[in-house]
């Protein structure tokens, strides 16, 4: 900080202070992407915070009005790429609602089993990259490793590791294969150790808990001014979870807790993370506990293709396969918002059908647009460090945020 | 027979006021129906602010959160947007939508003295719509690119836009060029002809013919 006189009379000095401008990323690796963050330091701490985002706009809500709703799906996987199949799934709900239509028992079972396979995926990464970023290097190497397990569940179910394309509205768009249950089963008992392991690394380690205890505090009414949700939301005391206000799939089906934490700094929202992990678990042993076979996708061909064989030999399937991938469905005049707990929080579609193929409006409701905003209010006054570690507790990605 | 009495006085009785009519009843409000399952408010743009500041406060409403803000594009209509706030009440546990109307140039009142999470999705309705809010301090582009013209969720706003970024290797900088497409970009109408004609070129006399018939 520099400060020049301008007068002085007596015991009393005038001085103006000049604050620095400093441009933190947009290629940084602790910005989690390209945020251009531009902050106003006085010395080592932070007087304002002006993030510019949009370095990664690509412009999906409006790519999304020229597509067919089949067309549309892929999309999603591509927001938030680090929990891709929650991300489809709240489209393929939107359309189904705007549809009318229901996905049939089993598919509602994988996609609540996958939705939280994902959620495992998307805290691996946040916590493990969060640590990295104030640090530690060792919780990363563990957890792409165990990560990399459950990228390997998401490719036996729909032959990709990552943009899956596998919810589907009306249902999944194929089984799950022979012997994934059980693969999935083996790695549940499995991964509770794991977190332990994850946990004696963080949870009681000196370094960590002085980087993020106390640090970018938010109270419960600071949360939900700033349109808070998910961890971070619940980490501030606010026990508010979608799969429980409002259950969707089968989530009113399964036993789990929530955690909700106490003081809303950057420790509980680790800590959120670490017990939506668990609890995830539980909640993968309960599906597949409860799953039974039967069909994955609704039976009406106006909304979900034929099988392969079926169409091989039949006229009538091979006229409606090559209609929906042409032409797809139309979707009956209307609007709904519908919202899903993605890992990162509440996910939200506000679609706009006008009766034809294509959606006419899909505004995404990003979860981390309204974290990412309040990161002004929540790092004045920090020292630059903690800026980093609130970006890293807020998991945050540029997919979803800027769309 | 007193049993039937009673029956009919309670029959007689208003039914309790609903969520709807809790809605409908305040200033501002032109309609409000469950559509969906979803209740939605169709309100005037001017009272915007007020109205807000009641659906937060009032404990009926007590809608905490403005989760999602965005505009909708109806170009054939002389108030072509629409302004879509959607509103969550984390201890009533329901949704609200408020719809309001505006143009190009009537300004919407800002609603981030009521959640200050406005800001930013005012700044993106505005960057993607050219929707104005007044009273909003900080109405700069959000999404695109520095010096972006127009707004690119309009109807009117082609998808593939009218400038392109590229490396000019005589001045060593990256420039911005009008789009030059290799092919058409290629708009398929799904839309059956059959529903939507009602006379074939050529089949003027089958019109002619019809009309005489008629009366």
């Amino acid at each position: 900080m520099s400060a020049t006189l301008i007068a002085e009379s007596g015991n009393t000095k005038t001085v103006q202070v000049e604050t620095n401008a400093i441009n933190f990323g947009p290629q940084h690796p602790a910005a989690h992407g390209v945020l251009r963050l531009i902050l106003e330091m006085d010395g080592e701490v932070v007087e304002r915070a002006d993030p510019h985002i949009g370095l990664l706009h690509r412009g999906t809500e409006k790519l999304i009005e020229y597509k067919s709703y089949i067309q549309a799906l892929p999309y999603f996987d591509r927001l938030d790429y680090v929990s891709p199949m929650t991300q489809e799934h709240v489209f393929a709900l939107a359309t189904e609602k705007l549809l009318s239509i229901e996905a049939p028992l089993r598919a509602k079972w994988i996609r609540t089993l996958f939705s939280e396979i994902t959620r495992v995926l998307n805290h691996l990464l946040n916590v493990t990259t969060y640590a990295l970023d104030v640090g530690a290097i060792t919780p990363s190497l563990w957890g792409f490793e165990e990560r990399e397990k459950l990228l390997e569940f998401h490719e036996a179910a729909s032959g990709a590791r990552l943009h899956a394309n596998y919810f589907r509205p009306g249902g999944v768009a194929k089984d799950l294969p022979a012997g994934l249950e059980e693969k999935i089963a083996a790695w549940a008992e499995t991964f509770p150790a794991f977190i332990d392991d994850l946990e004696t690394l963080l949870t009681g380690n000196r370094i960590w808990k002085q980087r993020t205890v106390d640090i970018g505090i938010f109270s419960a009414e600071q949360a939900l001014a700033w349109g808070f949700s998910g961890p971070c939301l619940r980490a501030s005391g606010v026990p508010w979870d979608l799969r429980r206000a409002q259950p969707y799939e089968m989530y009113s089906h399964v036993q789990f807790d929530i955690p909700v934490g106490r003081n809303g700094d950057c420790y509980d929202r680790y800590l959120m993370r670490m017990a939506e992990m668990r609890e995830s678990v539980k909640i993968i042993k309960q599906c597949l506990a409860q799953m039974k076979p039967g069909p994955v996708k609704v039976q009406d061909r106006k909304f979900t293709p034929p099988s392969r064989g079926e169409m091989k030999r039949s006229m009538e399937a091979l006229i409606h396969h090559f209609k929906l991938y042409t032409e797809g469905f139309h979707v009956p005049a209307g609007a709904t918002y519908t919202a899903v707990e993605t890992p990162k929080g509440e996910l939200g579609v506000y679609l706009v059908a006008d009766g034809t193929n294509r959606p006419y409006r899909c505004k995404i409701r990003a979860t981390g647009f309204a974290h990412l905003q309040a990161i002004e209010a929540m790092s004045k006054r920090h020292m630059l460090a903690d800026a980093v570690a609130i970006i890293g507790s807020l998991d945050i990605v540029f997919g979803e945020i800027d769309r | 027979m007193a049993d039937e009495t009673e029956t009919s006085v309670v029959a007689a009785e208003p039914p309790p006021p609903t969520l709807a009519d809790h809605l409908a009843a305040l200033p501002g409000v032109t309609r409000a129906a469950a559509d969906k399952g979803e209740m939605v408010i169709w309100a005037e743009a001017g009272s915007v602010e007020s109205l807000m500041t009641t659906l937060r406060d009032d404990p009926r409403f007590a809608c905490q959160q403005l989760m999602d803000l965005c505009g909708v594009d109806w170009p054939e209509r002389e108030q072509r947007f629409d302004v879509v706030y959607n509103l969550l009440s984390v201890s009533l546990n329901h949704r609200l939508r408020v719809i309001v109307q505006t143009d190009a140039i009537t300004p919407v009142p800002s609603v981030h003295t009521v959640w200050p999470a406005a800001t930013w999705w005012e700044r993106e309705a505005w960057d993607l719509f050219g929707i104005v809010f007044s009273g909003q301090p900080d109405l700069r582009r959000i999404l695109t690119d520095y010096g972006f013209e127009g707004h690119p969720l309009r109807k009117d706003f082609p998808l593939t836009g009218y400038v392109e970024v590229c490396y000019d290797e005589d001045r060593k900088q990256v420039v911005y060029e009008p789009v030059k497409l290799t092919q058409d970009f290629r708009n398929f109408d799904f839309l059956s002809p059959w529903e939507a004609i009602t006379s074939l070129p050529g089949d003027e006399k089958a019109l002619a013919a019809r009309a005489e018939a008629k009366p």
